[in-house]
């Protein structure tokens, strides 16, 4: 597939496109590797092989299948986690590709199953000409593009799980709907200062009863969390159904088009964090089905996927921010995980000296990350 | 722009304008390094009373905030560490003090202040004390008993005198607004100076640190100088006549600092601080006849003269009688119980602030004194004084304590040091 498609010239990280999904056997032997093809990998629940583990720089193709029984992602990552490429939501007995540029270097394959953790991870060695120097001026383009690039695979997992939740409201599958809700928020929530940006589109997917204007109806998600956990029924909630969805499809659109300046990556990171200290830490977010700490987790990691995009420049200017960051992500990802149940987490109804310790680390983050734009727009 | 201030002595009762600050001055609160002395002309004097706009010195051998005479307003602040880093820790106090070098003087924080830095950045300073004049502000630190676990390689350099309060009598404490492993108490004669202060710390401790709880106060309880007449408290009574003055030289020694024979090295010309959040039933007291006022009390409420004398600053006579022979200061009354006469001579600095935060569910104010009391050695001062309050003073009636914590606050710092250097080092 990929040798059809032109090849850029040496823009970082650009995926060039992915494949279509295509269904394929569980037991479909491994294509034999000549060092040439695709890297195939065989993802599972406790496994992320991959037919191996040295590429050339330039274009690479990663045939990702799920083998396992939790839906996966796949990402490959440079130092500190800066996304270079993923695909999202891949479901089991799936694969999906991943088609990606990757400059020589050190970077790391990641398959993540149930879509949670750090994820099973293995070294990824790319040889061959050494990358260009670059400016300041390529460093920041290549930081939106890459994080647009993160917007989109991000949308367009948004899109199919709240396909998946609208439709299982529709058919009144009320623990259906229960499991897929935190899910299809997450990809909401990672993106969040993206959607805002269109207008009235967030308050009608994602208001609470509170934040409603007198005179205008209450939808989206929360009308339907509602529903389905102070009366257990989706009764009458077919029409908010429909609505949220060609509102998120809506959003999906416009986000997958969105330009983006690097200050509004960096000023995105600073307000998903404001979101964590304001709604999630408060568990003021969901609180009916007080499934918050996906949201929160799904916000700090759409504030990390921003920041690491703009890492190379970072690193140019402020070295010593770039290891603040990356110590205090850590430190936020470590309290969640604290509240880790399977793929998910446990519901939300701490203890006001719980909830008082995550701020106090949410904090510890978010003060770096309001530097981040004030780094980003230095000359 | 200059990076010195104009001394007070050529801006007479006017305190510095606050200007944002380039270069050196601001590259210290950046780099953590207290290079920037205050030149101050205003030293340990009763003068620095009268001057409610002016700065008081930040460096000296013991911290500011103490004996200087007590300002109008408080914010007082406790904190956790969250850090678990010994480095954290270090560099956070480098940090807090070279920008209350600056607070105190009345200048902004950070090498740009609050409004000359790029516009994609937040400010570095806050804002709101922009064109306030540094109005007293001082900042005091202190270390509290869970400071020294196994954390931060404290524990053998505790202070034998940093005890554990022991449980008072009748103590009702919301831990939630007790204890701490860092306390800052910041005074100033403005309100929004000293909220400024604490905010910007806590604003710089994020990550390291965590407010833990923190009270406002307004109009100062007691005085610590002779140049400063006695206030009153919420009762209505005034406080602190007898307190320890920065005029008594010796009594200073012998009560409040800490002193080479007392150890540990690193507390040398520092003081113990208990603080005390005492919820005051004001509503009850206020349907509390006059007499029985005074006689809880032991003092006249108009003229805050001990019962039986004429002027508030006339001797305590606990053996003056009545025609039917009972004392003319109750047995049981707050002054005699208090008094050093029956404490083995322990005396106190008292500095505590009145506080209404708001009211309660009940719709009664919440209203008390935030009662701040330096001294050598808690064993022997706050300790038996409150044990002995607890049990007897009729007082208690009106009054119960919702909030504690005791402090080790270390000497003063020197340009160059930072807040506690000897405990690290």
């Amino acid at each position: 597939m990929s040798s059809s498609l032109p090849r850029r010239a040496a823009v970082l990280g650009v995926v060039i496109g992915i494949a279509a999904l295509t269904a394929c056997a569980k037991d479909e032997p491994a294509a034999k590797d000549d060092g040439t093809g695709p890297v195939s990998v065989k993802a599972s629940d406790s496994a992320c092989d991959l037919s191996r583990r040295d590429v050339k720089s330039g274009t690479s193709t990663f045939s990702v299948s799920n083998g396992g029984s939790k839906i996966t992602e796949f990402y490959v990552y440079a130092e500190g986690d800066r996304v270079m490429g993923e695909v999202e939501n891949i479901g089991p007995g799936l694969k999906r590709d991943l088609i990606v540029e990757l400059p020589t270097g050190k970077y790391q394959a990641v398959c993540k199953p149930g879509m949670v953790g750090d994820g099973i991870r293995g070294d990824l060695t790319v040889t061959g000409n050494a990358p260009a120097q670059v400016d300041t001026d390529t460093e920041l383009k290549q930081a939106t593009s890459s994080y647009q690039r993160y917007v989109n695979s991000q949308a367009v997992a948004l899109e199919q799980k709240t396909t998946e939740f609208v439709t299982a409201v529709k058919a009144g599958d009320v623990a259906k709907a229960k499991a897929l809700f935190p899910v299809s928020r997450t990809y909401w929530e990672r993106i969040e200062p993206v959607a805002e940006s269109f207008g009235d589109l967030d308050p009608k997917i994602d208001a609470r009863v509170n934040d409603v204007e007198p005179g205008t109806e209450w939808t989206g998600y929360h009308r339907i969390e509602q529903a389905l956990w102070v009366s257990n029924s989706t009764k009458g909630m077919d029409k908010y159904a429909d609505q949220l969805l060609t509102d998120v499809k809506t959003v999906v659109a416009k986000a997958k088009v969105v330009k983006l300046t690097p200050l509004q990556l960096a000023n995105g990171a600073k307000e998903l964090l404001d979101e964590v200290a304001t709604g999630k830490v408060t568990g003021e977010e969901d609180r009916y089905s007080h499934t918050d700490l996906w949201d929160f987790q799904a916000n700090v990691e759409g504030s990390q996927a921003a920041v690491q995009a703009l890492r190379p420049a970072l690193q140019s200017r402020d070295a010593a921010l770039v290891a603040q960051l990356d110590t205090n992500f850590k430190a936020v990802f470590a309290s969640l995980d604290k509240y880790r149940d399977g793929d998910g987490f446990k519901p939300y109804t701490a203890s006001e000296a719980e909830k008082k310790a995550l701020g106090a680390v949410v904090d510890g983050l978010a003060e770096p990350v309001s530097k981040v734009a004030g780094v980003i727009a230095q000359k | 722009m200059t990076d010195e201030p104009t001394p007070p002595s050529e801006n007479p009762r006017r305190g510095f304008s606050r200007r944002g600050l380039f270069g050196a001055a601001g590259a210290a609160v950046a780099t953590g390094v207290a290079g920037y002395a205050v030149r101050s002309a205003v030293s340990t004097q009763p003068s620095q009373a009268a001057d409610t706009n002016g700065p008081v010195e930040f460096h000296g051998p013991h911290q500011a905030g103490i004996t200087t005479p007590v300002q109008d307003r408080l914010h007082f602040a406790a904190f956790d560490v969250t850090t678990t880093s010994r480095d954290d820790l270090i560099a956070l106090l480098k940090e807090w003090t070279a920008a209350a070098a600056l607070l105190t003087a009345g200048r902004d924080i950070g090498q740009y202040g609050a409004v000359n830095g790029p516009d994609e950045a937040p400010p570095e300073d806050t804002g709101e004390a922009v064109g306030l004049p540094p109005a007293r502000l001082t900042l005091t630190v202190g270390f509290g008993p869970t400071l020294f676990d196994k954390r931060f390689g404290l524990a053998a350099k505790r202070p034998k005198a940093l005890v554990d309060l022991p449980h008072f009598i009748g103590d009702d404490l919301d831990p939630t607004r007790s204890y701490g492993d860092i306390a800052v108490q910041a005074c100033s004669d403005d309100p929004q100076v000293a909220v400024h202060a604490i905010r910007n710390l806590a604003r710089i401790g994020f990550g390291r640190v965590a407010v833990r709880y923190s009270q406002l106060g307004f109009g100062r309880t007691s005085s610590t100088s002779r140049a400063q007449s006695t206030p009153r408290n919420l009762f209505g009574f005034k406080d602190g006549t007898n307190n320890l003055k920065l005029e008594d030289a010796d009594k200073l020694e012998q009560q409040l600092w800490v002193q080479p024979e007392d150890g540990p090295d690193w507390m040398v010309g520092g003081s113990y601080l208990v603080s005390r959040r005492i919820r005051m039933n004001i509503e009850i007291w206020d349907r509390t006849s006059l007499g029985e006022q005074e006689g809880i009390i032991g003092r006249g409420k108009g003229t805050g003269a001990p019962l039986g004398k004429a002027d508030e600053f006339d001797t305590l006579d606990f053996n003056a009688k009545q025609a039917d022979g009972r004392p003319k200061i109750p047995v049981d009354s707050h002054v005699r119980l208090a008094h050093p006469t029956f404490n083995q001579g322990a005396e106190l600095l008292r500095r505590g602030y009145n506080f209404v935060d708001g009211s309660d569910g009940l719709g009664r104010l919440d209203a008390g004194l935030f009662f701040l009391a330096y001294q050598r050695d808690p064993r022997k001062q706050f300790i038996p004084i409150q044990n002995q309050l607890a049990k007897n003073d009729t007082m208690n009636e009106y009054i119960h304590h919702v909030g504690s914590g005791i402090f080790a606050c270390p000497p003063g710092v020197t340009p160059g040091t930072y807040w506690g250097e000897k405990l690290f080092s």
